[in-house]
């Protein structure tokens, strides 16, 4: 297997993540599509960790794992809290800080 | 799980059959993962666009698994499939009734973030084939949870702590969020 | 163990395919044995699905003082059959108001994992030796497949069966199925982490994720509910029950709240498909179980003839005790409320099961370190009391301040 399938691969997923946190306004899908980042940059760290024989690559994509879990954890609570006091989870709704 | 022994069973070979194998597999994986990937950024709603996460992290599993890294791929399924995307779900349902509903995209903004993506792509691929030519893969044998274990506990200890306090400190701060008070 | 000998001939490749079928070149008679093996799995499963049911009814219309079923065979053994043909004949609906992709995939999703659990339990082999039988001459294991990851296969297969019930409420398109799945994934979920630490302690005690190790480290007698100090066995029954959603943690579909819970919506051969997924997972729960604290298929083998029977025979009587436990518990206990549900599972059973976990944990470190055992089992004990103590002091201040605010607030006397 060549190492540059994964990596291509990993590089697809990654630019979908970067489309769908551009283009959607609902904070649910925002947050989906940084979970596709975050497993675009697993793919990498697992690649990169068999192509070395080390197994750091797998370390490191397990704490990825446990941050993304994190990550989802306060995310989630942030748009709950968005939805109870605006009705909404749409992101684009979101300016009253705007200068 | 019985193919897939198989499979391991066959890559001992080392011949070109098991390349062949691992490829197909690759392949067809690699296509309903960028085709689920696409579909969930474009599908109207929130719970297809969840279904269509979980195909795309069942196939970063199943690559994990192609790489030999067992223990992650079933970590994987376990953290990502069994909690992260059933939170989602949850949130789905707390904050949108019974049913997911739509989320309408603006046009121009479609076109600008489709073009950012293709920017972002191009960039990677042109880097990553430049630099990695024709290199394999060159895996001995898959690693094993011990050596994941061992690595974890000693070379890796403080990360391994810090990501620890993170969650700690993640727990309290989504439940202080969350708090109706 | 020769099984090791040979294992170390093969180098580190061989680890993944610890099978001794699988271990030389794989030719036609191989694959024959490995589908054999996943046909009869298939089967064994789903004669077993149908006499579970019938065992349930029985069992229950005896302690009800009623007959049960009793027309359709002897006995009314075959009443399963007959109700499949029933139910496979009837009119298959599909709600205006469901996502009816979703509402198809669903019961799939909760059927495949039950399926999938069992591939990685060893039902039989002479584990005084190295736990194979020999068939057409090949050496093999009884089970279709004996992953390195084992039991955290079975975790995340259970984590996946959630799907099934969350997506079947879901896309109903009505109320009382959504309110049950929501239940119901929240119970899952909630258990899930107690099943998860339960079964650790079995990790420390056996040194290997792999069943076939687990229970070749559970010879002569060494059952892990005894290595693991009974505590783990317990926790791991009460939150499997839940995690079954059978009774006394039915709310999923507690008749009375919310007419049929999570299939409400569901006819024909789709609800069909639930109620085997159901079944199923009884037998596969039990099938753990056994495997994981009880010594799965171990146990003396009586005759030299035919010998690969006794610990098949083992391992059935061990599955039938659990089976019997099971519907024993819903003949007899009333169902939980939710709150009381969640207090258990996140009150009791999580803390109980991680403070066990340390403890044993301490104790294979002072055993490594050459430390006296005693004194660190008093001192475990002293921490885990003292910080039941603190937990419970906890949860009763947060208690008596809520019920303090609903009486400041809505002048309800608490």
């Amino acid at each position: 297997m060549l190492l540059n399938q994964f990596l291509l691969l990993s590089a697809v997923l990654f630019s979908i993540g970067v489309y769908g946190v551009l283009a959607r306004r609902n904070g649910v899908l925002v947050l989906m599509s940084i979970e596709l980042i975050l497993n675009a940059v697993n793919i990498n760290l697992v690649a990169f960790g068999a192509f070395r024989a080390t197994v750091g690559g797998e370390v490191f994509a397990l704490f990825i794992i446990a941050v993304a879990a994190a990550e989802v954890g306060v995310g989630l609570a942030m748009v709950l809290l968005m939805y109870r006091n605006r009705r909404s989870i749409d992101l684009t709704a979101i300016d009253q800080l705007r200068g | 799980m019985t193919a897939l022994a198989a499979l391991e069973g066959m890559d001992r070979l080392t011949s070109g059959e098991a390349l062949v194998a691992q490829n197909v597999a690759f392949a067809i994986m690699a296509i309903t993962m960028v085709v689920a990937a696409l579909r969930m950024v474009t599908t109207r709603n929130v719970v297809h666009a969840a279904l269509y996460l979980v195909v795309v992290l069942a196939g970063v599993a199943g690559q994990f698994l192609l790489l030999g890294a067992e223990f992650v791929g079933v970590t994987q399924v376990m953290v990502y499939i069994g909690a992260i995307v059933v939170l989602f779900l949850f949130g789905i349902m707390l904050t949108k009734g019974s049913f997911g509903e739509d989320d309408g995209v603006s046009s121009e903004k479609r076109l600008m973030a489709g073009l950012v993506g293709l920017l972002v792509f191009g960039v990677m691929a042109a880097a990553l084939v430049d630099s990695f030519e024709d290199a394999e893969v060159a895996r001995e044998a898959p690693s094993t949870t011990a050596e994941v274990s061992d690595s974890i506990f000693s070379t890796y200890i403080v990360p391994f702590e810090a990501v620890s306090v993170l969650l700690l400190a993640a727990l309290i701060g989504a439940i202080v969020v969350a708090r109706k008070d | 163990m020769s099984a090791v000998t040979t294992l170390a001939g093969m180098g580190d490749r061989a680890v993944l395919a610890a099978d001794p079928l699988l271990r030389g070149d794989i030719d036609l008679g191989i694959v024959g044995i490995v589908v054999l093996k996943v046909v009869v799995a298939f089967a064994l499963l789903l004669v077993s699905v149908m006499l579970m049911i019938w065992f349930e009814r029985k069992l229950v219309a005896d302690m009800h003082n009623r007959i049960g079923p009793a027309v359709a065979g002897p006995f009314g053994i075959l009443q399963t059959l007959a109700d499949g043909i029933k139910l496979f004949f009837k009119e298959d609906l599909i709600p205006d108001r469901s996502d009816r992709a979703v509402f198809k995939l669903a019961p799939y999703l909760s059927l495949v994992p039950a399926f999938l659990v069992f591939a990685i339990v060893p039902i039989g082999g002479d584990f005084s030796g190295d736990g194979t039988v020999t068939w057409f001459g090949e050496r093999t294991y009884l089970q279709v497949a004996d992953p390195p990851v084992g039991v955290l296969f079975f975790l995340a297969l259970s984590s996946i069966a959630v799907y099934g019930v969350m997506l079947a409420g879901w896309s109903s398109g009505s109320k009382y199925p959504l309110l049950g799945s929501v239940r119901a994934s929240a119970q899952m979920i909630s258990y899930e982490a107690a099943l998860g630490l339960a079964i650790a302690t079995v990790f420390l005690t056996s040194g290997s994720l792999s069943t076939h190790d687990i229970v070749a480290t559970q010879v002569e007698g060494n059952w892990n509910v005894l290595a693991t100090g009974v505590v783990p066995f317990l926790v791991f029954l009460v939150a499997g029950t839940a995690e079954l959603n059978r009774p006394p943690f039915d709310l999923v579909e507690a008749e009375q709240e919310l007419v049929g819970g999570f299939h409400t919506e569901y006819s024909s051969l789709r609800f069909a498909l639930f109620f085997l997924a159901e079944f199923m997972n009884v037998i596969t729960m039990s099938a753990i179980a056994v495997t994981l604290f009880l010594g799965g298929p171990s146990g003396p083998i009586l005759t030299d003839t035919l010998g690969w029977v006794w610990p098949i025979l083992w391992f059935s009587v061990k599955v039938f005790a659990f089976l019997f436990g099971f519907v024993w518990l819903r003949a007899t206990l009333p169902r939980f409320r939710y709150d009381q549900l969640m207090d258990l599972g996140w009150k009791v059973l999580i803390p109980l099961s991680l403070g066990w976990f340390l403890l044993i944990a301490a104790m294979r470190v002072a055993d490594a370190e050459g430390w006296p055992v005693a004194p660190v089992v008093v001192v475990g004990l002293a921490g885990m009391t003292l910080g039941a103590v603190l937990l419970s002091g906890a949860v009763a201040k947060a208690r008596a301040e809520r019920l303090a605010d609903l009486d400041a607030t809505e002048g309800v006397d608490a």
